[in-house]
C-alpha cells in the first residue's frame, strides 16, 4: 500500500483546485486557449471529447520530452542486451556454439534489437504516464457536475491554482471575458470531503 | 485549424520553361549522350569494365524508377491523402522505366563479360550451373527482361495515363479505378522486382543464391525513391515551383518515410547477412567472404555506418525532417549511399581483391542519368506537376502532422 502510494503523483493540497471553464465549440476553444496562453499561464489544460488538431499549438505547448525518454530506454535496452549476452558467452558459461567465437556479436543483434524495442515501448508508456501525472485515483475535476460533458459536447480549460499568475477573480474574470459559457471554482483536495462545485457564472441556456 | 484552404498560384503547377528545371530534357540528353560518348572511348580496351560500371548505374536508375512505381502502388492501395502533392512526380519517375530498357541493351550486349554462365564452355565443365540452366540461359533471360520491361511500362503508363485524365476530367472514378489496379499491380510488381534482381545482379555470381535478395534490392529502391523525391521537390522548390503546394508537413513524412526503409533496408541486409553467417555453407558464404576482406572490407563497412547507422540518428529527430537543408543533405547522402550499394553488390565480382574505380563508373553514371533525367524532365514538361484535378487534392494540400 504505502509503495503503491508513493508511485502515485499527488496534485497540491489546496483549498481550491482551480478554475473550469466550459466552451460552445473548438472555435471558441482555440480563441480562448490563444487568451489564457497569451495571459501567461502555465499551470493550465485543454479537455476535449475528441482530439482537436492544432490545439497544442493554441496552447502553447512545447515540444514533448516523451521522445527522449524513448530514445533513452531503448539504447539501455539495446545496450543491456547485448552487455548480457556478452558476459553469459565469454565470462560466465563460455561454450562453443557450431565452431562461432564466443563473442559472435551477429548472433546476439537479434536479441540486443529485441530489447531496444522493449526497453523503447515500456519507456513510451511509463513515461507518458509519468508526463501525464498518472496513474493518479481521482481528480479534483471530476468533483464537477458540468465537467461531464467533456465526453459528449463540452470543451474545457481548467488553470490550476498553483500557476504562479493564478488569482480567484482575474482568471474567473479572463475565463468569461474569453467566452465561457460557464465558469466553476474547484474545490482542492482539502476541502474535497463534502463534493460539489460552487457555481460562479451560470449557464446562458 | 486543419481544413483551411491556402491560395496557390496557378504557375507553381507547372515546370518553369527556362533554367535547369525548364531545360532538363536538353541538359539532360546532352549529358547523356556526351557522357555515353566518352564512356565508348574510355572504353577501348576495357570493354568489361564499361559493363560493370554501366550496370550499377543502370540500377542505380532502375532502382528509383521501381522505387517510384512502388510508392504510386502502394499510394493508392493505402487510399493515401498527405501524399497526393507528391505522387505526380512519382508517377513521371516510374513512367522513364519504358526508356531504361533501351539503358538495359548494353547490359545484354555485355552479358559475355557480365554473366560468366553465358558460356557454354563454363557450363560444361561446371555441375552446379548445368543443373541451373533451366533458369540460366540467354534466351530465358532476354525473354524475362522483356517482360519485366512490358509490365513495369504497362503499370507506370497506366497510372500516369489515369491520373492525367483526371486532370483534365476530374473524374473521381478514375480514383477508384487507380485504386482497384494497385492491388494486382502489388503483386506483378514484387514478382518482377525478384526476378529482375535475381536475373541482373544475383546471377553475377552464378553459384551464389540468398532467397531474401529480392527483398534487399527492393528496400535499397525505396530508399533510393524517396531520396529522389525528397531532392527533386526541394530542388523543384528552389526554382519556385510548388512553393505554397509542399509544406513542411509532406517533407516531414517523406523524411519519415526515407527513416523508415533506411531501418528497413539494415533490417533485410542484416538478415540476409545473420543466416548465411550462422549457417556457413560455402555456396552462400562466397558472398560475404569476398567482401569482409582485401579492400571490400572497408567498403562493407563503411555500407553498415553509412546505410545505416549516421542515416539513423541523423533522421531520427523531427527537427531533422522537417528542415529543407537538413533533409536535402539526408535524402543526397541516401542516393550516395544507395549507389555504394550497388557498387558493394556488382563490383566484386569484377574486382576481387579490392574497389578500383575507375573513371568509367562516373561517365556511365553521367550517361544513365542524362539520359534518365532527360526522359523525367519531358514527362514533367508535358502535364501539371501535381494530380490538379484529384477529388482529395484539398485535404493533401491542408495535411498537418497531429
Amino acid at each position: 500500500m504505502a509503495v503503491i502510494d508513493l508511485l502515485v503523483p499527488k496534485l497540491p493540497d489546496t483549498e481550491v483546485y482551480g478554475a473550469l471553464a466550459r466552451f460552445p465549440t473548438t472555435r471558441a476553444l482555440y480563441r480562448a486557449c490563444e487568451q489564457v496562453r497569451d495571459a501567461g499561464y502555465t499551470r493550465w489544460d485543454a479537455h476535449t471529447p475528441f482530439p482537436v488538431h492544432g490545439l497544442e499549438r493554441a496552447m502553447g505547448l512545447p515540444s514533448s520530452k516523451l521522445p527522449y525518454i524513448v530514445l533513452a530506454t531503448g539504447l539501455g535496452g539495446a545496450a543491456l542486451g547485448f552487455l548480457l549476452q556478452t558476459w553469459v558467452h565469454t565470462s560466465a558459461y563460455p561454450l562453443v556454439i557450431s565452431g562461432k567465437p564466443l563473442l559472435a556479436w551477429p548472433a546476439f543483434i537479434p536479441v540486443t534489437f529485441e530489447l531496444g524495442v522493449l526497453g523503447a515501448a515500456l519507456g513510451a508508456v511509463i513515461g507518458m504516464l509519468a508526463l501525464n501525472k498518472l496513474p493518479m485515483y481521482y481528480h479534483p475535476l471530476f468533483r464537477s457536475r458540468a465537467f461531464e460533458r467533456v465526453t459528449d459536447d463540452g470543451f474545457f480549460i481548467s488553470i490550476e491554482a498553483w500557476d504562479p499568475r493564478f488569482d480567484l477573480d482575474k482568471t474567473v474574470a479572463l475565463l468569461r471575458a474569453s467566452g465561457a459559457e460557464e465558469v466553476e471554482i474547484i474545490p482542492g483536495e482539502r476541502s474535497a470531503v463534502a463534493g460539489g462545485g460552487a457555481e460562479v457564472e451560470g449557464g446562458r441556456g | 485549424m486543419s481544413q483551411h484552404a491556402r491560395s496557390v498560384s496557378e504557375q507553381q503547377f507547372y515546370l518553369p520553361s527556362s533554367g535547369w528545371w525548364g531545360n532538363l530534357r536538353v541538359i539532360g540528353l546532352a549529358v547523356g549522350v556526351i557522357a555515353a560518348a566518352v564512356s565508348a572511348l574510355l572504353a577501348a580496351g576495357n570493354e568489361t569494365q564499361l559493363y560493370y560500371s554501366w550496370l550499377v548505374a543502370f540500377l542505380f536508375f532502375l532502382s528509383i524508377g521501381l522505387g517510384s512505381l512502388f510508392f504510386v502502388l502502394i499510394h493508392h492501395a493505402s487510399k493515401a491523402g498527405w501524399g497526393i502533392v507528391v505522387r505526380r512526380l512519382a508517377e513521371c519517375t516510374a513512367a522513364c522505366l519504358p526508356a531504361l530498357l533501351l539503358l538495359f541493351v548494353p547490359v545484354y550486349l555485355g552479358r559475355a563479360d557480365l554473366y560468366h554462365w553465358t558460356d557454354a564452355e563454363a557450363v560444361a565443365h561446371d555441375h552446379v550451373l548445368q543443373n541451373k540452366v533451366a533458369y540460366l540461359n540467354v534466351g530465358g533471360f532476354v525473354v524475362r527482361a522483356l517482360v519485366y520491361f512490358a509490365l513495369w511500362s504497362f503499370l507506370a503508363l497506366l497510372f500516369l495515363r489515369l491520373s492525367r485524365r483526371q486532370d483534365a476530367t476530374a473524374d473521381e472514378r478514375l480514383s477508384r479505378q487507380m485504386i482497384r489496379w494497385s492491388g494486382p499491380a502489388i503483386l506483378i510488381f514484387a514478382l518482377t522486382l525478384t526476378f529482375a534482381s535475381f536475373d541482373w545482379i544475383m546471377s553475377l555470381d552464378p553459384h551464389w543464391y540468398s532467397t531474401i535478395f529480392g527483398v534487399y534490392f527492393f528496400a535499397g529502391s525505396v530508399v533510393a525513391c524517396f531520396a529522389f523525391l525528397s531532392v527533386i521537390t526541394l530542388t523543384l522548390q528552389q526554382a519556385g515551383c510548388l512553393r505554397d503546394v509542399l509544406t513542411q508537413e509532406h517533407f516531414h513524412d517523406l523524411g519519415k518515410l526515407l527513416f523508415a526503409f533506411t531501418v528497413f533496408w539494415a533490417y533485410i541486409a542484416f538478415s540476409q547477412f545473420l543466416l548465411i553467417w550462422y549457417g556457413n555453407l560455402p555456396e552462400e558464404t562466397s558472398f560475404f567472404f569476398g567482401r569482409l576482406q582485401g579492400g571490400w572490407l572497408a567498403v562493407s563497412r563503411l555500407l553498415a555506418v553509412g546505410h545505416f547507422v549516421i542515416p539513423f540518428f541523423f533522421l531520427m529527430p523531427r527537427s531533422v525532417k522537417r528542415r529543407r537543408p537538413l533533409l536535402l543533405a539526408g535524402a543526397a547522402w541516401m542516393l550516395l549511399m544507395h549507389w555504394l550499394d550497388l557498387y558493394w553488390l556488382v563490383m566484386p565480382n569484377l574486382h576481387g581483391e579490392g574497389p578500383r574505380f575507375s573513371l568509367l563508373d562516373l561517365t556511365c553514371m553521367l550517361a544513365v542519368g542524362g539520359l534518365f533525367l532527360a526522359v523525367l524532365g519531358t514527362l514533367l514538361r508535358s502535364g501539371a506537376l501535381v494530380p490538379i484535378r484529384d477529388p482529395r487534392l484539398l485535404e493533401s494540400l491542408s495535411f498537418e502532422n497531429s
